[in-house]
């Protein structure tokens, strides 16, 4: 996992729920490079071709609230998110997304200090976060090592993986 | 410690725990849904041969069943394949229904249980005084790998539910009633306590309904006390011993909150969120196009029977077209013997197959843009049903029956 996410910031408001970020009419796919085609496309139709590897999410409250479709984490990962930064997540999204080894920031200010564009940085080991364009900074709240764990080991598959390995 | 501590620190095989503390506990009842095939894939990927358990792991063919789709068929064959393969017998085919309500149905669900299922309304399950949490496909691959997962222990919130329930107001409209108060992200990372006298007014089939809900303001699990009421829900279909676990009195909740629902009237979730709750009445006249009756939240005997009272020897408005798709097998099978499907084909309702159907806007009664629904389902958002732009207002059964037979939104306390 790259410690240090830098990327434009795409910024979206409250409650975005998982059909919003991959609408249930797609559910059925299940090739992750298909699934990635459809990101955010109940919300923002145009954001696959706008989207560049390495960029951030930025939202209000509750991202990823809903169903626990695993598949708007894929999605999200699949597009190369750099790190979603939010107030707060959906419980399921969050531990999907720790899973697959994205990085999912909670950060209870960041919609008032990034506008849609900026570019953004976060340090993932240390959760300092900072608004590039306009100088602004803000701590993210730290993570139980429990999940950073998850998280540095690049998901929960090489870590499970590596625990069957050593007969665990 | 609060009940739901005494149960994450036995499976956890701890003496006891605290609020924020992570513990692995072992799971009782795994759930994969057809949608996620990605949790045969994760299993793989996780170097996984055997299920750490076949006899406890269940597969619901629910949420695209019968297929519509030729992908939809391909995942239902690899899946099929995959339970024969590691010797999985509990698989739930596209005849039987939506996952909570099997295991509610079948008696896999009882208290002191951990149940975990691919799907966010898990919740539902501590209807039963079971811990019930919906999780990802990855998750629930990592049980079939170890037969545990990792939980952080939650801060509990308690709702007290006191007062008397009026006539025509439901479990759906004092869940929805709370949603609307305390807001969509309110529990995020908590568990819910529903607790009072209002309990003993519940069937199991109505607190299915608020513990189901309860996903719609964030929670990770929810519990209600068993009692007498569950216990009798239980007696014929459970047979292996339970353990009832006891809250501690002095027990600190985060939150300790009173509702009396006596002066409760029928409310509406009014789209694109479920929150944005206001009182039915408000929102009467609004016009629609179709009215959904089932679900995990609102598509069981008790639901069924209210709709065909209000619909009983009358028919649906003109240009009205509602829905019907019973929670399970046994809900039809009940539901026919009782004379309610009868009832409502009688009325101009379309029958559709068991199963999740357009709650989540796969098949079986999607909306076109412009539309608007009047559903008894769990969520409004954008898309959910269909159509970006197609509106869901959701309510209760009763509410939604008597929306049908006027085609406009309708007070259900005109039809009682």
């Amino acid at each position: 996992m790259q410690t240090i996410a830098k990327g434009r910031a795409f910024v979206f408001g409250k409650n975005i729920d998982t059909d919003q970020i991959y609408p249930g009419i797609f559910v059925e796919i299940t090739d992750p490079e298909d699934v990635a085609k459809h990101a955010m496309a109940g919300a923002d139709k145009d954001f696959v071709n706008k989207f560049k590897k390495g960029d951030i999410i930025v939202a209000g409250t509750n991202f990823g609230c809903g169903s626990s479709r695993e598949h708007a984490a894929i999605t999200l990962k699949g597009v190369g998110v750099g790190a979603i930064i939010a107030e707060s997540f959906g419980r399921i999204f969050f531990r999907n997304a720790i899973n697959l080894g994205v990085p999912v920031i909670t950060c209870k200010n960041i919609s008032s200090l990034v506008k849609e564009g900026d570019t953004v940085s976060v340090n993932i080991a240390t959760g300092v976060i900072k608004n590039e364009t306009t100088g602004a900074t803000a701590k993210a709240v730290p993570m139980s090592d429990y999940v950073m764990n998850i998280l540095q080991s690049g998901g929960i598959k090489a870590m499970i993986k590596e625990q069957l390995a050593q007969g665990k | 410690m609060h009940a739901i501590e005494k149960l994450l620190a036995f499976k956890a095989g701890k003496q006891s725990v605290a609020t924020g503390e992570i513990v692995n506990c072992d799971i009782d009842v795994a759930g994969i849904n057809d949608l996620y095939l990605q949790t045969v894939r994760s299993f793989y990927e996780m170097g996984g041969t055997k299920v750490f358990d076949p006899d406890k792991i269940v597969m619901f063919f629910d949420h695209y069943a019968p297929c519509a789709t030729v992908m939809q068929a391909d995942n239902h064959k690899h899946f099929r394949a995959f339970c024969q393969e590691q010797g999985i017998k509990k698989l739930m085919d596209i005849n039987q229904g939506v996952c909570h309500q099997i295991l509610a149905d079948k008696g896999w669900v009882y208290p002191g249980e951990i149940v975990i299922v691919t799907d966010s309304h898990t919740t539902t399950h501590g209807a039963f005084g079971a811990f019930g949490t919906g999780v990802g496909a990855t998750d629930l691959a990592t049980i079939m790998v170890t037969g545990k997962l990792w939980f952080m222990v939650p801060e509990i919130i308690r709702i007290n539910l006191t007062g008397k329930l009026p006539k025509g107001v439901y479990a759906k409209d004092v869940i929805l009633k709370i949603i609307g108060d305390l807001g969509a992200d309110y529990a995020v990372y908590k568990a819910v306590e529903f607790a009072g006298p209002v309990m003993k007014e519940f069937s199991i089939s109505e607190r299915m309904c608020l513990c189901n809900m309860t996903t719609e303001m964030g929670a990770k699990a929810c519990y209600i006390q068993p009692d007498e009421i569950t216990l009798a829900y239980l007696a014929d279909k459970v047979t292996a011993p339970y353990k009832i676990y006891e809250t501690d009195p002095g027990y600190q909740y985060a939150a300790d909150l009173t509702y009396d629902v006596s002066n409760f009237v029928p409310q509406v979730a009014v789209p694109f969120s479920v929150d944005n709750v206001t009182d039915l009445a408000k929102q009467a006249g609004t016009q629609l196009n179709q009215a959904y009756l089932g679900s995990c939240t609102g598509g069981r005997t008790q639901d069924i029977a209210i709709a065909a009272q209000i619909l009983q020897g009358k028919h649906i408005a003109p240009n009205m077209r509602m829905i019907l798709v019973p929670a399970s097998k046994a809900v039809l099978e009940e539901c026919l013997a009782k004379g309610y499907i009868q009832t409502l084909l009688a009325a101009g309702v379309t029958l559709t197959a068991t199963g999740c159907a357009a709650c989540l806007g796969i098949h079986q009664g999607l909306l076109a843009e412009g539309e608007t629904c009047i559903s008894s389902t769990n969520r409004n958002f954008p898309g959910r049903m269909g159509h970006n732009k197609a509106h869901i207002f959701l309510a209760s059964p009763a509410s939604v029956a008597a929306s049908a037979l006027h085609g406009v939104i309708t007070d259900p306390r005109e039809e009682l």
